[in-house]
């Protein structure tokens, strides 16, 4: 199996898993407990929190642990209107191509009486910090903008937009769910308030994660419940969970720019042999991108389509079709770079990871123009493009 | 899976795929913007529907309906085509995800919108109220029929 889908989620290390493991039986107390079974997981959670925070440099009193980026957007989002509520300003900011974790949490905020300025990510899937500043108002309460994409993995000006909020007093927060672990994250450098990541995306485990709250932000709870990670986030903690996480992102970082060498190689080679297939766009900037993020749209077919007979090649990759979307319309994130409908349908995403091969992508390579060719052959929007019924769009 | 074993066979496999030149008569339904289009032809003789192609741009489930559609027409009369049903395209393919119902809405106009310009070419008279337009909305409203 060739597993090209890293961006949805990953492979638990070898290191996370044995990390993880003691902690299912050995050390499986409490961590809440005062007897020694309980304080010996306290001591695995201290740790693990202390190498989070070292390594976004973070301090570990501004580590919350989490299950997963999902509720590390709510919550950053949670608190912040409350605060602005409070402080009667009930302006949101965002970006058009966020994550859904995000933009279906500010979908409830608008009917809670927020306003949401979306702002557009242009052809290259960058924000402009430009746009921000005009946006920003008195009334702005939150800006929160992701770190890079989940689909075409397109970096954000995250440092010069937490400066632009800070000049005026607006709290930001950023969704580094597909950054931590893959490309350096150092929170006081980049001058963010809250941050949320996810351990499934860096080959920890699923259902962990965390929100950074940067010392002095005002955080409130989304549960109520027992007194864990400091009153804010009830609930007996993961600890076997936290401790591979941490692990993992301890490991990925040490391993960081040599993996990051291979990932741009087999992704760069992936780009320039499937760009030589007539009718297709690499979607999204080339050059502000995560290193293991392909996309890809090809004129004429449709992504489940493609989706499935790379399947039976053994490779296993994503779409931002609708069919694959679930709903009518095809990914939001495409569309938001301006892709038209129909050729949003066809596009193909390919997330790699450090186990990857460029044997692997060689493979790849040899199935993609094939299937596309096969799909082609008998579509009918291709058949019109062909004779000149129908305009290339791409 | 997401799909039966038929319906993969006939995304893997398709049936009488490809252009047919000198159609008799020819139906596109389904609209790129959706995400699917079929186009079917058939090939008419003394009312028999002699021969039957398909081009399909969709997911697998829309390739597998219209493959299984031009079988389930191939050596038929034509009025018998027209009584083909979208249940019968998914009873024939062992069913399909409620989310995937408008694909065989889709095969089923597809083939009653080629037997439609067969009998406009040839000035054949027929009730209008048997066409939907075949349009996008039109049969997407069967899979929010289909989860309700
Ligand atoms: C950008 C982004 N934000 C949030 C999430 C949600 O994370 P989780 O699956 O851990 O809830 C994901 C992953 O699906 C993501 O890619």
């Amino acid at each position: 199996m060739i597993y090209l889908d890293n961006a949805g989620t990953t492979k638990v290390s070898a290191k996370a898993k044995e990390a993880m493991l003691p902690l299912l039986d050995e050390v499986y107390g409490n961590a809440s407990s005062l007897h020694t079974a309980g304080q010996e997981a306290k001591t695995y959670l201290e740790e693990a929190r202390s190498t989070m925070a070292k390594c976004l440099n973070a301090e570990a009193g501004e580590i919350f642990f989490t299950s997963g980026g999902t509720e590390s957007d709510n919550w950053a989002i949670e608190t912040a209107c409350r605060y602005g509520k409070m402080r009667g300003k009930t302006h949101i900011i965002t970006s058009a191509f966020e994550h859904h974790a995000v933009l279906h949490t500010l979908e409830e905020k608008e009917k809670q009486g927020f306003t949401v300025t979306y702002l557009p990510v242009y052809k290259e899937g960058i924000v402009h910090v430009a746009d921000l500043k005009k946006a920003i108002t008195d009334n702005t309460c939150l800006v929160t903008i992701m770190l890079a994409n989940n689909e075409i993995g397109t970096i954000q000006p995250i440092k010069e937009m937490a400066k632009v909020c800070h000049e005026r007093g607006v709290i930001f927060h950023t969704d580094a769910v597909q950054a931590v672990g893959h490309i350096g994250v150092d929170v006081k450098d980049l001058g963010v308030d809250m941050l949320s990541l996810s351990g499934h995306k860096f080959h920890g485990p699923k259902g962990v994660g965390a929100l950074y709250v940067k010392k002095g932000v005002p955080l409130f709870n989304l549960m109520q419940g027992g007194a864990q990670e400091k009153n804010k986030r009830p609930g007996t903690e993961n600890v076997a969970g936290i401790v591979a996480m941490a692990t993992a992102l301890n490991e990925s970082l040490g391993e960081m720019e040599k993996v990051n060498k291979r990932l741009i190689s087999m992704r760069d080679k992936l780009f320039d042999k499937l760009s030589t297939i007539p009718h297709s766009v690499i979607n999204g900037s080339k050059s502000q991108r995560l290193p293991g993020n392909f996309n890809m749209s090809f004129e004429g077919i449709e992504g489940e389509s493609l989706l499935l007979l790379l399947d039976d090649y053994g490779i296993c990759a994503s779409s931002g079709s609708a069919c694959t979307s679930g709903s009518l319309d095809p990914s939001h994130v495409l569309l938001a770079i301006g892709l038209p409908h129909e050729v949003a349908h066809g596009s193909l995403r390919l997330t790699l990871s450090k186990y990857n091969t460029m044997e692997e992508i060689n493979k790849v390579i040899s199935a993609v123009p094939k299937v596309v060719s096969h799909l082609r052959k008998m579509s009918p929007v291709w058949d019109e493009l062909e004779k000149g019924e129908r305009k290339h769009v791409i | 899976m997401l799909y039966s074993e038929k319906v993969m066979d006939h995304f893997r496999n398709p049936r009488n795929v490809g252009e047919m030149p000198d159609a008799d008569g020819i139906g596109e339904v389904g609209n790129a913007k959706c995400g699917d289009i079929m186009r079917m032809y058939i090939k008419v003789k003394d009312n028999i529907i002699t021969d039957v192609k398909f081009m399909t741009f969709g997911c697998a489930s829309a390739i597998a309906t219209s493959s299984i559609a031009t079988e389930m027409i191939k050596g038929q009369p034509i009025d018998k085509a027209l009584e083909l049903s979208n249940q019968a395209v998914v009873e024939a393919l062992g069913g399909l995800p409620t989310h995937k119902i408008h694909c065989s809405v889709l095969a089923e106009e597809a083939v009653k919108a080629a037997v439609k310009d067969y009998y406009d070419k040839h000035n054949i008279k027929y009730d209008q109220k048997l066409y939907c337009a075949g349009d996008c909305p039109c049969v997407h409203e069967y899979d929010k029929k289909n989860s309700d």
